[in-house]
């Protein structure tokens, strides 16, 4: 059973969903959904001690040898993604019971945890999978579970950021599949490591070159890169609590993953960045999106609005990572695209709790929550000072390594426009702790008390993490070290 | 449509044809067009034009939503379940070569099983999904 | 050069107007409309590589040795699966849209967002 771990990690999630559909006695779909959850991972676990001792795993679907057959193939990259959102859902979990049962009530739950499952399995079979239309599919499992998950939401405004993640997720989606098919019309394979062979001997022709754009500008959208991030702000903001913080925690995470996956492991890297000139417009966008994403972030009333596109910046500094293409500059990506999990995971179940206390998360309305709800505004905070990078938290570790990746490439302008974006990072989470600690309680607000322990737990957990791992950086670091070095030291 | 004679005589003629029109693009899709999908579709297409013509209260009557959401899930478990199966007796997952002694057998065993899954769900959500939007009634604003 | 081509003007073609539908029209129903010309092209796009020069259809049969690609094909029934499942859902969403704004145009119901928190 050990050696069929890669195809039993998707399988388990994709069998649940059906299992959940079937079972609709009181709060059985959320045990099922667990145990799916948690099995996939342990399992997830195992498979990266497995790497880091073995090496890559290679996995054939149905018996079929690549480059024929699907193969999954599992290296440090895919591990490490994989056990971020595995991570993520484990801890979530937990948390759902209580806020999916207030916010739906029994008898509809188990639609819920169908769609999550199905959603959950999509993001693993991305990551597992090692041919490029397979990812494809998986991509849009995934992807319409979303749209599902999104238009959950009890606000009208819900089904309207539904429907427009939909039409730019899927046509995000359709020019992937284009630049997919343009490389199969030029190599003949799908097979992502047969592709990396043949597109070295084929250099770049223009077919190679269209493909390239295609599929970059489709996961730019997927990844919620400036400016095709207009969907991000609205999904994340009127989608139900629980859902918020999976999607901000995992689908951009996976999106990454891809991007990382193509840019380096198929189109090699002199393809990439030498011959077509990626890394600058990369930077820039990245630059333009850390800038504007947190001042925009200023301005919003509604606070999970701000963490939405705090969000968005923080996937420019992700891709700032990645433009720089040396390994520091890497492992500042990978590392951050842990941390960034972590931290706005906390934070938006953080909100969540709020949200399930009172209803709302306008920033006016929040006033001395502070006082209020101790724990809860404790643990937001935290996190806030985390997306600011504050030594001893997790978020102070990959800005760290993306300013030592700036300076070693000698763009170390770069790196100071990174210490000033989080200057800005500064002023939105200044904001919240002045509404909730500096201002009075008013005379006719409820009374609240704390959001309970079943809420609170995972959101601890969370966000403890991100000091634990801010102080303590072994597992990540070395995880996203190995990451780096296998994706641009070979050029496979 | 009730009042319209033709078409009720006519579309209750042609809809045994129909299915069994399905039926024969389901089990032919090793050597010809067809294959899970499309027998699917064309399953549900019958049920459908039984919905247009005779309501769609009559339809849910013959296809109850329990029947259809057990045909929803029977599908993708069925699916599954075959890869779960190839695991367990030693092959990789959807292998077909150990479903039976002979590798030649297990391959057609595996591949019609697994479309007998995918019909199935495809069935059964065409025809959910048209009964959900037909049967959706405007809620009051 | 046209005629050679011509599959891939016409993939451009539809992809072009597909998109700009999506881009374009208020309505957004028409926005669904304008999403399944732009995959359509791309099916098109898929089959065209397929096709071998002389090839018959990829069924083992007598007397035939050139067949054309049938990876394509399944490629595109997948694609169009998923084309399907995403209609779906749009449609959906506008059903309930347009419950609970009581118009689909977009403009129109922007501005009713605006009004709101």
């Amino acid at each position: 059973m050990v050696a069929h771990f890669p195809a039993l990690l998707v399988i388990i999630p994709l069998i649940g969903a059906p299992i959940c559909m079937l079972v609709r006695v009181r709060d059985w779909s959320w045990a099922v959904a667990t145990i799916c959850t948690w099995a996939s991972f342990a399992i997830s676990w195992l498979l990266l001690q497995q790497v880091i001792s073995d090496g890559s795993i290679s996995y054939q679907m149905g018996g079929w040898a690549p480059p024929i057959g699907i193969e999954y193939r599992i290296d440090m990259a895919n591990a490490f993604v994989m056990l971020i959102v595995t991570g993520i859902g484990s801890v979530i979990m937990p948390y759902a019971r209580e806020s999916v049962r207030a916010e739906y009530g029994v008898r509809r739950v188990y639609f819920f945890y169908t769609s999550y499952l199905l959603c959950f399995c999509g993001l693993l079979g991305v990551a597992a999978t090692g041919d490029a239309f397979n990812l494809f599919v998986f991509l849009e499992i995934n992807s319409l579970a979303t749209y599902v998950l999104v238009g959950m939401g009890k606000d009208r405004r819900a089904l309207t950021a539904a429907y427009q993640y939909l039409v730019l997720g899927t046509i995000g989606a359709t020019f992937i599949v284009i630049g997919i098919g343009l490389l199969y019309a030029e190599t003949g394979t799908l097979n992502m490591y047969d592709l990396a062979d043949r597109i070295e001997k084929v250099g770049a022709s223009r077919t190679i070159g269209a493909a390239f754009a295609f599929l970059v500008v489709g996961i730019s959208l997927k990844l919620a890169l400036f400016p095709l991030h207009l969907w991000l702000p609205n999904a994340y903001t009127y989608a139900p609590s629980m859902v918020s913080a999976f999607l901000a925690a995992t689908a951009t995470k996976v999106a990454v993953y891809v991007l990382l996956r193509f840019l380096f492991s198929v189109f090699n890297i002199e393809l990439t960045f030498d011959v077509l000139p990626l890394d600058y417009i990369l930077a820039a966008l990245a630059v333009i999106a850390m800038f504007a994403a947190s001042t925009v972030a200023i301005f919003q009333e509604n606070l999970k609005r701000m963490l939405a596109y705090s969000s968005v910046a923080q996937i420019g500094y992700i891709v700032l990572g990645i433009s720089l293409h040396n390994a520091a500059g890497v492992t500042a990506s990978v590392l951050h695209l842990f941390n960034h999990a972590i931290i706005k995971g906390g934070m938006f179940l953080a909100l969540g709790c709020i949200v399930y206390r009172l209803g709302t998360v306008n920033i006016h309305h929040l006033q001395g929550i502070g006082r209020r709800m101790p724990l809860t505004t404790a643990a937001l905070v935290t996190g806030g000072l985390g997306l600011i990078g504050v030594p001893l938290t997790a978020g102070f570790v990959s800005k760290w390594y993306l300013v030592i990746a700036a300076i070693e490439k000698g763009w170390w302008p770069l790196g100071l426009l990174v210490l000033l974006s989080s200057l800005l990072a500064v002023v939105y989470v200044w904001r919240i702790v002045e509404v909730a600690y500096m201002k009075p309680v008013p005379e006719n607000a409820e009374q609240v008390e704390e959001a309970p322990s079943s809420l609170l737990f995972p959101t601890f957990i969370l966000i403890g993490a991100s000091i634990y791992f801010g102080i303590d950086t072994d597992l990540p670091l070395d995880a996203a070290i190995e990451t780096a070095k296998q994706l641009t030291g070979n050029g496979e | 449509m009730r009042s319209y004679l033709v078409l009720r005589v006519v579309s209750k003629l042609l809809m045994p044809f129909i299915l069994l029109f399905a039926l024969y693009v389901q089990f032919h899709g090793d050597f010809g067009p067809g294959g899970g999908f499309q027998a699917g579709v064309i399953f549900a297409s019958a049920f459908i034009l039984y919905a247009l013509i005779f309501g769609v209260k009559d339809a849910g009557a013959v296809l109850p939503r329990g029947i259809l959401r057990f045909g929803i899930a029977m599908g993708v478990l069925l699916y599954a379940g075959v890869g779960v199966f190839n695991l367990l007796v030693g092959g990789n997952f959807l292998d077909y070569n150990v479903m039976a002694k002979d590798p030649t057998l297990g391959q057609h065993l595996g591949i019609w099983l697994v479309e007998l899954g995918v019909g199935l769900t495809v069935a059964s959500v065409m025809v959910t999904i048209f009964f959900t939007f037909a049967g959706h009634r405007d809620r009051p604003q | 050069m046209f005629l050679d081509y011509f599959n891939y003007w016409i993939v451009v073609f539809l992809m072009m107007a597909g998109f700009y539908i999506v881009i374009a029209h208020d309505n957004l129903i028409k926005k669904i409309v304008g999403l399944n010309i732009f995959q359509a092209s791309v099916f098109v796009l898929y089959i065209s590589f397929g096709k071998i020069t002389g090839g018959t259809a990829p069924i083992i049969a007598e007397g035939f040795s050139v067949y054309s690609n049938p990876l394509p094909h399944v490629l595109i029934l997948t694609a169009i699966v998923v084309g399907v499942a995403t209609t779906a859902l749009g449609l959906a969403l506008v059903v309930r849209i347009n419950e609970a704004y009581g118009t689909i145009e977009d403009d129109e119901i922007h501005k009713a967002d605006e009004e709101e928190d």
